[in-house]
């Protein structure tokens, strides 16, 4: 991102306040620019690790839809586009503030930085109420994973397996959003203390990264799942 | 090598505390500052316990297993319980002993030192992998225990989902395992990226850390999808998911596959840490600067990658279909290639070497008999209508423990002897490493090499009952699992013993040219009082293009006598030297 | 294990070659290790050679400083990958030519269970863990695994197997859901075994068949006769054939020793209490029918009700003659 780490920074925030005390830097580092590097370099590995946990799951998908063409057409229009559609959206909305939150960060706006993260938190716990209302449906209509199909008036017997994936890939992927609501939670708190500065923001960067990602991940979801027909 | 001051020098000279210097053992006093500690070296010597007290485990599990063998008919246990040992035996070896065993380990220790660097690149995560190791370790403790699983250590379903609860929380551990493998292959990554010292350059890293890069490829990459495997399974096992129940419209060869996807790669992450201190091994041994360094280091990484394209080698007769079986089966020919052409840099190295019979050359010896033999048999399992005859028999036993065995773990005991006086300070006793290393060899050959035969004539794997006519060769194996386990108990004792007793080691005992000789044995905590600067390759034994040799010189306060009284400055002018190193 | 057969070897490493492509198998399996041979002495031997050559004589040896040479290293990769491609060459060819059956092959079906083989014939004949098929002609199997039945109610699900004969070079595995299939010509009359070859549970390695290779008109009258060759045959004898053929030897001694089912020896007339509180005084012949047909029924206490439902698999007159047998086991 940018090297604002290293002009030359104001000593007080946009109200007033001092700036984040100096930099810890690590003893085996050289400076705050070679950890700042090293700590990109090790979030965008775990990224990396993150696509190939949910790549086995897209194949599973693609492999059960090419064997079960007509089921899975058949089971994906028991799917609320409506809600699936209102998800994307909340989702990516809270990228939006998500990456204004880090932009704060290194600028040091720590009142807009704290504003965004919160934002893009409830955006998270909108994402999971809807989904939560989702499932409540699917529970009671019985689409139901596996064994516990017991749905009626489906023509292909195979709905089952669809409904196995979609639980599966859209509980994990919900995992992860609370994980990330926790990651979240966890940079308000330090960004509300006034830790983060123009000098030290890998954190948030980080956060805001795999915040993306998870968006991201749903943003291939959604379609796949919901919409192709 | 000129040296310069680091960036926040703490001149930590060699402090004398009541008498005794300071090093990474000592600087820091009780248990606390062990489990709570952030020193590389530290948390390696934490792995190098917990990984050889599972191979203590799985080894034992395993002269259980060939004891009952002795004979075809019941005896010692029933078969159910048989079938839980060989799972046991299988699982302990690949998920708590060999893939964390290397990079937990000598990695931990030696990475950062051998780059130049204080510590690796997030010091608090490499302890946070050591944690979530014991925490699978013991789940998979408690699911041993309590649960007593069966399906063997690949889990293939419908066997495995049979809603057992075992299973689950077997897989459970598994999946906690996997991530103390990312998180060290992850940072292993950026410090080998980021946290090089001036002037080591990419081409200027000794071997093992080209291995140690290529390993941590195909842990940070592979290892997810052993993840996701094993949640599916988890999920298929406890609420019926189906998507690996034929009966509910999945499929179980589909099982298969996810499995392979990472076993396979997982199986490089196995040997590929191993070949790479076999040519630390050589180059130091031989005093020889290692041939062809480029294709040595390169090959790793095209093992890496190949090696995710080539699972479904182990899927020939599975029902996989015969265009796949083809392709698969010319892929695995293509990743024979970088094995064969290590196996023949090394040999070129011995080539004009001056060459000791050193414990760790000894081992590294074995492995290239051993290894040898392992990747060969390979290529006969690569083969098509040979794959049909051999597949789940006791040849394809046979080929994995002579890579795994002969290959990895060999490596691994010929690391620990050749960083022993680094990491200990202490010598071992080299006539009792020899006769340890013959012990396993000659055992290690008669127990497996018997099994090629009883393969190709048709033993089944996973048999506790076998036909009389097999039980000679059985027996005779049985045998050699015995000298087997002398050899390594042989070893694990004068290993402790030199603990104590064991002759004080030099800086350098055996005049290698990579960073981590110039430091004390054991090194100080910040490993380098002052960060050095690096001027040449790694093993340039007899100078650099200047003939100059680096300064490797004994430290005077190290014992004269027991530094080989290297000479620097003889430069042979018939032999050709490079441009580059 | 000896009840259903051996191996017959031909050389020190491999079985007799009793189908028609056992010796392209062969083959290969030579070429390799003539590849194998070649290349362990090159390594091995350079390596003695080296050692030996460049063992440290002072600790001021000069050590030669060539780490290229370009031809060599060119020469150790094409060479290899050359040799490597010939070897999947062989290999390929042998396996095109071992998968695709000819058209008129007999097809035998296979279904596997835990932990026996049942072959039904194309006249509807069936036989467990005994395999026949005739001589000279290919046979074609259509295999997959089924759940075993435990009593009327009750099942094992379905697990993957895999049907080995070492003497053909053949093997495939059974999966539930799925139809796997094999061929295979074996040119002479002769008996070998199959070995079920994928872990399946606790008694995988007791999962093996006879497998008989016959004159075709012997083996057409046999398939005509019901695949009754106990024609004539004492019951008690027929009875003792009985007991390996459907596999009761793999839980069952005679001789009195346990495993994880009790024993034939004495068990007529005997006392024996069962796992829920009831008792028999002693064990007779309606006693023995209903365990083999509807084994969960009563189980002797002490022991797991593993045993697989024989109903519908055993005629009557099989029930009879293993009844007869295990009287003559006192």
């Amino acid at each position: 991102m940018s090297a604002d780490a290293h002009a030359a920074s104001p000593a007080v925030d946009d109200e007033g306040r001092p700036l984040s005390p100096q930099y810890h830097v690590a003893h085996h580092f050289d400076n705050a620019d070679h950890q700042f590097q090293a700590n990109k370099l090790g979030i965008w590995l775990f990224l990396a690790q993150e696509i190939m946990f949910f790549s086995g799951l897209f194949c599973a998908f693609i492999l059960f839809r090419a064997k079960y063409y007509d089921a899975f057409v058949e089971a994906h229009h028991h799917l609320d586009k409506v809600m699936g559609g209102i998800n994307t959206i909340v989702l990516i909305c809270s990228s939006l503030t998500m990456a204004l939150g880090v932009r704060a960060a290194q600028t040091n706006k720590r009142k807009l930085g704290v504003a965004m993260l919160v934002m893009t938190f409830l955006f998270a716990a909108t994402f999971l109420v809807i989904k939560y209302f989702e499932y409540h449906h699917k529970f009671h209509d019985g689409l139901l994973p596996g064994r516990h199909f017991t749905a009626e008036g489906f023509v292909h017997p195979e709905a089952n397996i669809f409904f196995g994936i979609y639980f599966v890939m859209t509980g994990v992927h919900g995992v992860h959003v609370i994980v990330g609501m926790a990651l979240i939670l966890w940079i308000t708190v330090k960004m509300y203390r006034g830790r983060f500065s123009s000098r030290y923001y890998a954190p948030v960067e980080g956060v805001g990264l795999y915040w993306h990602l998870v968006d991201l991940i749903w943003i291939y979801l959604f379609p796949l799942l919901y919409l192709i027909g | 090598m000129s040296q310069t001051v680091a960036a926040e020098g703490h001149p930590k000279d060699d402090e004398v505390e009541g008498g005794k210097t300071l090093n990474y053992w000592n600087a820091k006093k009780g248990i606390l500052s062990w489990l709570l500690t952030v020193d590389h070296k530290r948390i390696g010597i934490m792995y190098l316990f917990s990984v050889l007290t599972a191979f203590l485990a799985g080894g034992i599990f395993a002269l259980l297993l060939r004891l009952k063998l002795l004979t075809g008919h019941d005896n010692l246990v029933t078969a159910p319980q048989y079938n839980k040992l060989f799972t046991l035996h299988g699982a302990m070896m690949v998920f708590l002993f060999i893939i964390p065993a290397i990079p937990g380990s000598i990695a931990n220790f030696m990475l950062p030192i051998m780059l130049g660097a204080k510590d690796v690149a997030f010091p608090k995560l490499n302890l946070m992998s050591l944690y979530v190791y014991w925490t699978g370790a013991l789940m998979a403790l408690v699911a041993i225990v309590f649960g007593q699983i069966d399906t063997g250590w690949t889990f293939y379903t419908p066997y495995s989902a049979s809603g057992s609860g075992p299973v689950i929380l077997m897989t459970l551990a598994v999946f906690i395992l996997g991530f103390s493998s990312i998180l060290t292959g992850l940072n292993f990554i950026v410090t080998i990226h980021k946290m090089r010292a001036p002037g080591m350059t990419w081409y200027r890293l000794p071997l093992f850390l080209w291995a140690t890069y290529a390993t941590s490829l195909v842990q940070v990459l592979a290892t997810p999808v052993l993840a996701i495997t094993l949640l599916l399974l988890a999920l298929e096992s406890g609420f019926s998911v189906g998507i690996f129940d034929p009966k509910l419209g999945g499929d179980p060869v589909l099982f298969q596959h996810f499995f392979w996807f990472y076993s396979h790669p997982a199986v490089y992450i196995m040997i590929l840490p191993g070949m790479g201190i076999m040519s630390e091994l050589i180059a130091v041994h031989a005093r020889r600067k290692l041939f062809g360094y480029k294709a040595v280091a390169f090959s790793s990484i095209g093992i890496a990658l190949i090696g995710f394209l080539v699972w479904g080698h182990h899927m020939f007769i599975s029902g996989q279909s015969e265009i796949a079986t083809t392709v698969f089966s010319f892929l695995t020919f293509l990743v024979a290639i970088p094995s064969g052409i290590k196996v023949f840099n090394w040999v070129a190295t011995l080539w004009g070497g001056s060459i000791a019979f050193t414990t760790p050359m000894l081992y590294a010896l074995s492995f290239l008999f051993l290894f040898t033999i392992g990747g060969l048999t390979g290529v006969y399992l690569g083969m098509l209508n040979v794959d049909i005859h051999l597949t789940d028999t006791y040849f394809v036993v046979a080929h994995f423990h002579y890579v795994m065995m002969g290959g990895t773990v060999m490596a691994f005991v010929g690391g620990l002897h050749h960083w022993w006086p680094k990491m200990t300070g202490r010598m071992y006793n080299e006539r009792l490493g020899a006769i340890g290393c013959a012990l396993v060899f000659i055992g290690f050959n008669m127990t497996f090499f018997t099994q090629f035969i009883l393969g190709s004539r048709g033993m089944p794997r996973r048999y506790y009952n076998y036909l009389d006519q097999f039980q000679p060769l059985h027996a005779f194996s049985t045998y050699g699992s015995w000298v087997i386990g002398l050899g390594f108990f042989l070893t694990l004792g004068y290993l402790l013993h030199s603990l104590k007793y064991g002759a004080k080691a030099p800086r350098n005992p055996w005049g290698g040219k990579s960073l981590e000789w110039l430091t004390e044995s054991p090194p100080i905590t910040e490993n380098f009082h002052d960060t050095p600067v690096v001027t040449s390759g790694p093993y340039d034994f007899m100078g650099d293009e200047h003939g100059i040799t680096p300064a490797l010189q004994h430290h005077p306060k190290d014992d004269p006598s027991h530094t080989p009284a290297y000479d620097p400055g003889h430069h042979d002018p018939a032999a050709k030297t490079e441009e580059k190193s | 294990m000896n009840e259903h057969g051996h191996i017959e070897l031909s050389t020190f490493w491999l079985p007799r070659q009793s189908s028609t492509i056992a010796h392209q198998v062969d083959f290969a399996w030579n070429v390799v290790t003539l590849v194998s041979i070649f290349f362990f002495v090159l390594v091995v031997g350079a390596m003695l050679i080296f050692v030996w050559r460049y063992r440290r004589r002072t600790e001021h040896d000069i050590t030669s400083t060539v780490e290229h040479n370009f031809r060599l290293e060119v020469a150790w990769t094409i060479l290899p990958l050359a040799i490597c491609i010939g070897l999947f060459v062989v290999g390929f060819r042998g396996y095109v030519n071992a998968s695709v059956p000819p058209g008129d092959a007999l097809e035998i079906k296979v279904v596997a269970t835990q932990w026996a083989w049942d072959f039904i014939y194309p006249n509807g004949t069936k036989s467990r863990n005994e395999f026949r098929m005739p001589a000279g002609r290919p046979v074609k199997v259509i295999m997959s695994a089924a759940d075993t039945p435990k009593s009327d109610t009750e099942v094992r699900p379905a697990v993957i197997h895999s049907f080995f004969i070492p003497e053909f070079r053949v093997k495939q595995d059974v999966v539930p859901g799925l139809y796997t299939t094999l061929w295979f010509t074996a040119p002479e009359p002769l008996d070998t075994i199959l070995l079920c070859t994928e872990y399946c549970g606790d008694n995988h390695s007791k999962m093996s068949a006879s497998v008989k290779v016959m004159e075709n008109a012997a083996f057409n009258e046999w398939m005509e006769n019901g695949g009754d060759d106990a024609k004539g045959m004492p019951p008690a004898e027929h009875g003792l054939k009985l007991y390996s053929k459907y596999g009761c030897n793999a839980c069952h001694t005679i001789d009195g020793s346990p495993r994880q089912a009790p024993s034939f020896k004495g068990l007529f007339g005997r006392k024996e209490a069962f796992n829920d509180g009831s008792e028999i005084a002693a064990v007779d012949e309606n006693y023995i029918r209903e365990s083999i047909l509807n084994p969960t029924a009563k189980v002797v206490k002490g022991y797991q009700g593993i045993m697989p439902m024989f109903k519908g698999v055993v005629t009557d007159k099989e029930v009879d003659d293993l009844i007869a047998f295990i009287k003559t086991l006192k």
